[in-house]
């Protein structure tokens, strides 16, 4: 059924339809709008969950990790700051190979305190061993959500996956999604049926100490389920769309990248207002196109240089920043790159950082500069503030 | 394990699952580089040894007679420590 509803509320109707078994999490905003719309949705007998409130994110993590190990479907989410406390027990769900779902909802880190979005805050969680999907719409989110249980739960992947979605450009924005039904939900998402899970008549322990002798071949074993997850990603993406009738790219998403010379690379919701600025330049006859990564890890190496091959300037633009480097993104797509036949230029834009608008102006002074050659820059800086400082 | 029986389910991943009975199965004997010794002179027999160690592994055999076991002692001297008649002295391990 067609709703006019906001990214928050589409995110809790997506939550609800998977029927997790416990929800815990601590509001923090612009996450806020999800958990209170989960929470009623539970008071109000809508969903059989468990909502657990607890006293910190890092309590929210464990409470989830503890609902994933004795056998139940579980989801977070969180913020910024929310995650950053969080991120001990993300490294540790991953590590038990604990299959469940938390939205990142995307928002700058402190200091300066900034509720604002960028993409800082789950970028710096990348290695964590969370599969991460970006959407660029509320559509894709909700649709998201329902892929992402179904892509951490499969045997071949085991590892959790976070769904991240820009803070109020999508959680706070009103949009037309479609909510499948229960029955639709149910028909593509089978009952959680984990493969381990505590139980005090088989007793063991999860996340035990592991020696010298056997770390490394533990972490061999994630990576590897990490990197053959792809598959799986795409899989979901596909079956998806038999079951749903909507496509939104698997690991990544091509927009009039045909005989495209320049290609623009991001993530998020920047996409739709970079698709905009694209049909804009196309009508003046520039070669450009938009090239979505939907998928950032596992990252997506092969479908990049493919989708890239014909480029000959490459500009990765991000709402984040790996202080004392380059953005992190776009130093990815380099190394993807690096060595290819016809190798691109790629250059780094860091802008939209701390809720800053990201225009069609920002885009044209991407565009400029990046054609005069300069290779990592932040567009979009007012001048007039640090010349004054 | 509750393992499906419809479809055929991979293993477990490495390291997910421990059986119980690590703990004695580590030997954490190796680890330190002090053991306790006792002066039976100034032993009361009070049990304080006994139970302040972490590891659970001294045992009192008889009045005024304990035992520290080495496979598991890690030498943390938690007991000389709290001995109120001094009676432990960490001393250091020859191997």
């Amino acid at each position: 059924m067609r709703k006019m509803i906001e990214g928050s509320q589409a995110v809790a109707e997506a939550v609800g339809l998977c029927r997790p078994g416990v929800i815990s999490a601590y509001p923090i905003t612009p996450q806020t709008h999800i958990v209170e719309e989960l929470s009623q949705m539970v008071a109000d007998g809508e969903i059989e969950a468990e909502y657990v409130r607890v006293e910190s994110e890092h309590s929210a993590a464990s409470v989830c990790l503890g609902a994933v190990a004795a056998g139940s479907r579980a989801y977070s989410a969180t913020t910024s700051q929310g995650l950053m406390l969080m991120a001990e027990v993300l490294f540790n769900i991953a590590g038990m190979r604990l299959p469940m779902v938390i939205t990142g909802v995307n928002r700058a880190l402190s200091a300066p305190l900034s509720i604002w979005n960028d993409q800082q805050d789950t970028l710096a969680v990348r290695d964590s061993g969370w599969l991460q999907l970006y959407a660029e719409n509320n559509q894709e989110v909700l649709d998201m959500h329902i892929q992402a249980y179904k892509i951490t739960e499969d045997d071949r992947v085991l590892l959790p996956v976070m769904v991240c979605m820009d803070g109020f450009v999508l959680t706070h924005t009103y949009e037309t999604v479609d909510v499948p039904t229960q029955e639709e939900v149910d028909a593509f998402l089978p009952p959680y049926d984990p493969l381990y899970k505590l139980d005090p008549s088989d007793p063991y322990t999860m996340g035990a100490f592991a020696g010298p002798e056997l770390y490394q071949e533990i972490r061999f074993e994630i990576q590897r389920d990490a990197l053959a997850s792809k598959d799986v990603v795409k899989e979901a993406a596909r079956d998806f769309q038999a079951a749903f009738g909507r496509w939104m790219g698997d690991v990544v998403d091509a927009y009039r990248c045909e005989g495209a010379d320049t290609v623009y690379v991001a993530m998020g919701s920047v996409i739709g207002t970079l698709k905009d600025w694209v049909d804009i330049r196309r009508e003046k006859g520039d070669k450009i196109g938009v090239l979505k990564v939907r998928c950032f890890r596992p990252f997506p190496l092969d479908e990049l240089r493919e989708s890239l091959a014909n480029a000959k300037r490459v500009v990765v633009l991000e709402k984040a920043v790996s202080v004392g480097a380059y953005g992190i993104l776009p130093g990815e797509v380099r190394a993807a790159l690096c060595g290819q036949p016809n190798q691109p230029s790629v250059h780094a834009a860091v802008t939209g950082l701390g809720g800053r608008d990201i225009t069609f102006d920002t885009f044209d002074e991407m565009e400029e500069r990046s054609q005069a050659g300069e290779m990592d820059f932040f567009a979009g800086l007012r001048q007039e503030l640090l010349e004054a400082s | 394990m509750t393992a499906s029986t419809k479809k055929k389910r991979r293993k477990p991943p490495l390291g997910i699952i421990t059986r119980p009975g690590s703990s004695l199965r580590n030997k954490t004997g190796p680890w330190g580089i002090l053991r306790p010794v006792f002066d039976w002179e100034k032993c009361t027999g009070c049990n304080t040894c006994e139970i302040i160690c972490p590891e659970g592994c001294i045992r009192h055999l008889e009045k005024k007679q304990y035992e520290a076991d080495f496979e598991y002692c890690k030498g943390c001297g938690m007991c000389a420590a709290a001995c109120p008649f001094d009676a432990i002295a960490m001393e250091e391990e020859h191997r």
